[in-house]
């Protein structure tokens, strides 16, 4: 029974973090409609700053609180809404949540320069001591923590229900136009939410940072938080009081499980279920949620949208693709760069380029962020390891297969809601799949899964030019069939789907089914480009399919274009580039690139500047002159002169 | 107060039956009943935040009423999904532009004359293959069917030799026009237009007011909610006013014309009714208008 009231306790207060975090999480998304996927990163950059003042410089406790939370995460958190948040008004759907991935990624990659990961980081706490009550000792810290967290419960509360600034900054996202004439300004509404998000995640980070018994580090108490997602996500990203309950149930859920199932289980099962557990609360949290009423939103892209190849034409780049690929094999073959042939290298290249096409068609095309490709490419390559020795063609197909099987089950809870809510789940996948899987010796193979060069009856590809010529065709071959699918009656439908989700309803279409085909067919894109990338390097395992990697890739993607197999391409080139000379800084180029980027739809392949007329393409594609000129005809086919409206 | 003149629901091709909806504490429709009947145009008039598109996102699926049945013909729709409403024979516009603004005019219509095709559908792949076989001379009729269709559905909506421009650079009325043609491309036999003529001139307004009459008289049933009463009085066989989320008046253009209580409700203090008559033609619109805050931009 003691027992049973001290995991009580101590679950409540975990429960009471999360609630702050996530509180914060929901305060800036119901004042500025961004999901802040950087919650987690503010919080640990926080508990850093606390160590290095408190624990390495001596300040006094209470001023090193000040510093961080009423100066430092005010400060950030206007400067971020001020500089990178607002820039983005009328930008496509998913570009908030890439620029907030990539403070994530900026925020972790300063991190790990300043504090080097391999000192041990003990923060104590802030209250020592610890009184009996009931029999079972309870800690100063552990009260400190409910207490705050529900002092902060209390006074949102008061400040959403009960102040002007409150409804302003509850309407905020409802109708900025209503809002701003009524005298608030959105902008500053939305600025108040950052802060107080920034704030709120601070405030968790500074109070979970003792509760960390191995001390605090960068990318676990960065992943912390995605409990705090789930918890959010119960509250439907709006509701406070139910997000605050629903953290304080995952906390408890989260000891009880670990105290009382966990023992019980075979000992190779249990590092696996602890890191499973976020991922199982969100998933709960995806199925049990309502769906989302369809809005007929009025939203016109006003983009500019990238031409498609024709059939003819890429089939002569594919060709023209191909001619290059044999001359750099026979040009570079056995090349040595920092310790890899140059080939190895240009696999890679091809192999990720695959996963930056599944990209394109996932999210370029149909507008879902998917964060989870990395993990399904590991996958394809776990189960190419295990099929028939490894480098079989069965094992190609199992692994293609496997992982559209899986694709489909992540897509099929979250159809029915926001595409917020896929870009959440596959971001706990991927953050559960590594840690869980790829980084256990145990199921993943005590330094990774070794993988054979294919072998063919009759062909060998295992010398590095064949091999770099085989996973070549593969790239060819699927930025081929992303194109045929973007020409066909799908693609209209993928590209139609994002524009108008209500629109594509009420001409017929299933919604459901084309966002799971979709998702399934990327995942199995992915699937391959993780077989071929083992083919390539032999071995594969524990960080190669990490969530940071991952999220950085899809960044490069979308600072390219995510539109185009071009940008698939450019992005694999520049992501194998620099983390051949710069691993660990490679998260600092992916943040900065896609914050300079800001708003720009097309990537940088679409700046304005760039293009230049491709001698064989009839300029027959509209710009916005040609339709301004072209409306009087329109008019004149109806009868009458025309009154340009909008 | 109830309908004065309610058409009887039998043959009907839709039949709205006590709908209510609320958000939060404000009824945005309250026991809302009408019907219409094929081969005509019924028109649905009431000022800004009547309900008239929160009654026509109950009826095409986008917003699931707090009471009351919907059906199309004989079936109840009322917990069916918007796509599962389409294919019955149901199509709709919207009043603020849902245009799949990244496709080109011909590729928004080309969607909706797709739609009940589905990705494996063999018999067509079979098509698709012995006219690859039959070689260049059959790509005339069969291979350009999609697309003769599409030009066809362009032209009648007045946008011949558009279809490739990019939807979203589109002016607002020509984009209104997309939205049509797309609607009809899904061959409806009930189609909901959310003012259809805002952001039109008089002589597009005449020749949109000209194709829905043709369109009806093909047999199509139109219900329409527009602005511009000297269009609504002309074309439509049968007009529902909604005021506060109830129907308060029922009939003819006639009977509508000179119902005093839609002169008390609809123009508020102003004493015309509303387009009484060809010598108020802009008037009424003008006068429409600015009770409605003017309309579009």
């Amino acid at each position: 029974m003691s027992n049973f009231l001290q995991y009580t306790i101590f679950g409540v207060m975990l429960g009471a973090g999360y609630a702050i975090a996530a509180t914060g999480l929901v305060v800036t998304y119901t004042t500025s409609g961004v999901f802040n996927f950087a919650q987690g990163a503010v919080g640990m950059v926080a508990a850093f700053c606390y160590w290095e003042l408190v624990a390495a410089h001596n300040v006094p406790v209470l001023l090193a609180l000040v510093i961080i939370l009423v100066v430092g995460a005010s400060i950030a958190g206007a400067l971020v809404e001020r500089v990178l948040m607002r820039r983005l008004h009328g930008a496509s759907a998913e570009r908030p949540v890439m620029v907030t991935l990539g403070l994530l990624v900026i925020l972790t990659g300063v991190a790990t320069l300043v504090w080097s990961p391999t000192t041990e980081r003990q923060v104590n706490n802030m209250v020592a001591g610890q009184f009996r009550l009931a029999g079972i000792n309870i800690q100063y810290q552990e009260v400190l923590i409910i207490g705050v967290a529900l002092a902060v419960a209390i006074a949102l509360r008061a400040l959403f229900y009960s102040t002007r600034t409150g409804y302003a900054l509850r309407a905020v996202v409802d109708d900025p136009e209503l809002l701003s004439m009524s005298g608030a300004s959105p902008n500053r509404m939305s600025q108040y939410g950052w802060v107080l998000g920034f704030m709120m995640a601070a405030l968790a980070g500074v109070l979970l940072a003792p509760t960390q018994t191995t001390g605090i580090s960068i990318e676990s108490f960065t992943l912390l938080v995605v409990n705090g997602y789930a918890a959010a996500i119960v509250g439907r990203l709006k509701n406070i009081p139910v997000t605050f309950a629903a953290a304080i149930a995952i906390g408890l859920a989260e000891n009880y499980v670990v105290n009382y199932i966990l023992p019980h289980l075979a000992q190779n099962l249990q590092p696996d279920i602890t890191y499973a557990l976020p991922m199982v609360f969100l998933f709960v949290a995806l199925v049990t949620l309502p769906s989302v009423r369809l809005r007929a939103v009025g939203r016109l892209t006003t983009v500019r949208t990238p031409r498609v190849a024709g059939g003819y034409e890429s089939l002569v780049a594919g060709a023209v693709f191909l001619v290059l690929v044999v001359v750099a094999a026979v040009v570079f073959n056995g090349t040595v760069v920092q310790g890899t042939t140059l080939l190895d290298l240009g696999g890679l290249v091809m192999t990720l380029g695959i996963v930056g096409l599944s990209l394109v068609l996932v999210t370029g095309y149909s507008g879902q962020v998917s964060l989870c490709q990395f993990s399904f490419m590991g996958i394809g390559a776990f189960v190419m390891g295990k099929v028939s020795g490894g480098g079989s063609v069965l094992g190609l197909i199992l692994a293609t297969a496997i992982c559209a099987a899986i694709g489909a089950l992540i897509a099929l809870p979250t159809v029915r809601l926001r595409d917020l809510y896929l870009a959440l789940a596959t971001f706990a996948f991927a953050d559960a799949v590594a840690q869980g899987f790829f980084n256990d010796g145990r199921i993943y193979g005590t330094g990774g899964v070794t993988i054979g060069r294919i072998v063919v009856p009759g062909l060998s590809f295992g010398g590095d030019r064949a091999e770099f010529i085989l996973v070549s065709v593969f790239f060819l071959l699927s930025a081929l069939l992303v194109l045929a699918i973007r020409r066909s009656l799908f693609g209209r439908r993928l590209v139609a789907l994002n524009d108008s989700p209500a629109a594509y309803a009420t001409v017929g279409l299933n919604i459901g089914v084309t966002k799971v085909t979709v998702f399934a067919i990327a995942a199995a894109m992915a699937g391959l480009a993780g077989a071929l990338y083992g083919t390539v390097q032999g071995v594969v395992g524990t960080t190669d399919f990490d969530i940071f990697p991952g999220i950085i890739f899809v960044l490069f993607v979308t600072i390219w274009s995510i539109r185009t197999v071009s940008g698939a391409f450019l992005a694999a080139v520049t992501y194998v580039v620099l983390n051949q000379a710069y691993p660990n800084g490679i998260g600092l180029f992916a943040g900065a690139g896609i914050i300079l980027i800001g708003r720009a739809a097309g990537g940088i392949l679409g700046i304005e500047a760039l293009q230049f007329p491709l001698p064989w393409v009839k300029r027959s594609r509209t710009t916005t002159d040609g339709a301004s000129e072209s409306s009087l005809g329109a008019a004149a086919a109806m009868g009458g002169g025309t009154r340009a409206a909008s | 107060m109830p309908p004065a003149e309610a058409p009887t629901t039998e043959g009907a091709v839709l039949t709205v039956s006590d709908v209510a909806v609320r958000f939060g504490g404000v009824a945005a429709l309250s026991d809302v009943s009408l019907s219409v009947r094929p081969g005509t145009v019924t028109g649905l008039i009431g000022p800004n935040g009547a309900g008239k598109t929160t009654l026509f996102n109950v009826i095409s699926g986008l917003q699931s009423p707090d009471r009351g049945t919907v059906h199309l013909f004989e079936t109840d729709v009322t917990s069916l999904k918007p796509h599962r409403r389409a294919r019955i024979g149901l199509a709709r516009t919207f009043q603020r532009l849902e245009l799949f603004g990244t496709l080109s005019a011909s590729e928004n219509v080309q969607v909706g004359l797709e739609s009940g095709r589905k990705f494996s559908d063999v018999p067509r792949l079979r098509r698709l293959v012995s006219r690859r076989k039959r070689g260049s001379e059959a790509t005339g009729e069969g291979a350009a069917g999609g697309h003769s269709a599409c030009d066809r559905l362009l032209a009648g909506v007045g946008l011949e030799g558009f279809g490739g421009q990019q939807s979203s650079a589109m002016p607002t009325g020509m984009a209104r026009m997309v939205e049509l043609a797309r609607a009809l491309a899904i061959g409806p036999k009930l189609l909901l237009l959310d003012e259809p003529g805002s952001g039109l001139d008089e002589a597009e307004s005449k020749a949109l007011g000209d194709l829905l009459s043709s369109l009806a008289a093909e047999g199509m049933a139109v219900l329409l909610v527009e602005h511009d009463m000297e269009l609504v009085m002309r074309i439509c066989d049968h007009i529902y006013v909604l005021d506060f989320g109830d129907i308060i008046a029922s009939g003819t253009p006639d009977q509508i014309r000179s119902d005093p209580m839609v002169q008390a409700a609809y123009l508020g203090e102003a004493s015309s009714p509303p387009a009484a008559g060809a010598d108020a033609t802009t008037g009424g619109t003008g006068a429409a208008g600015a009770t409605e805050g003017g309309g579009r931009p």
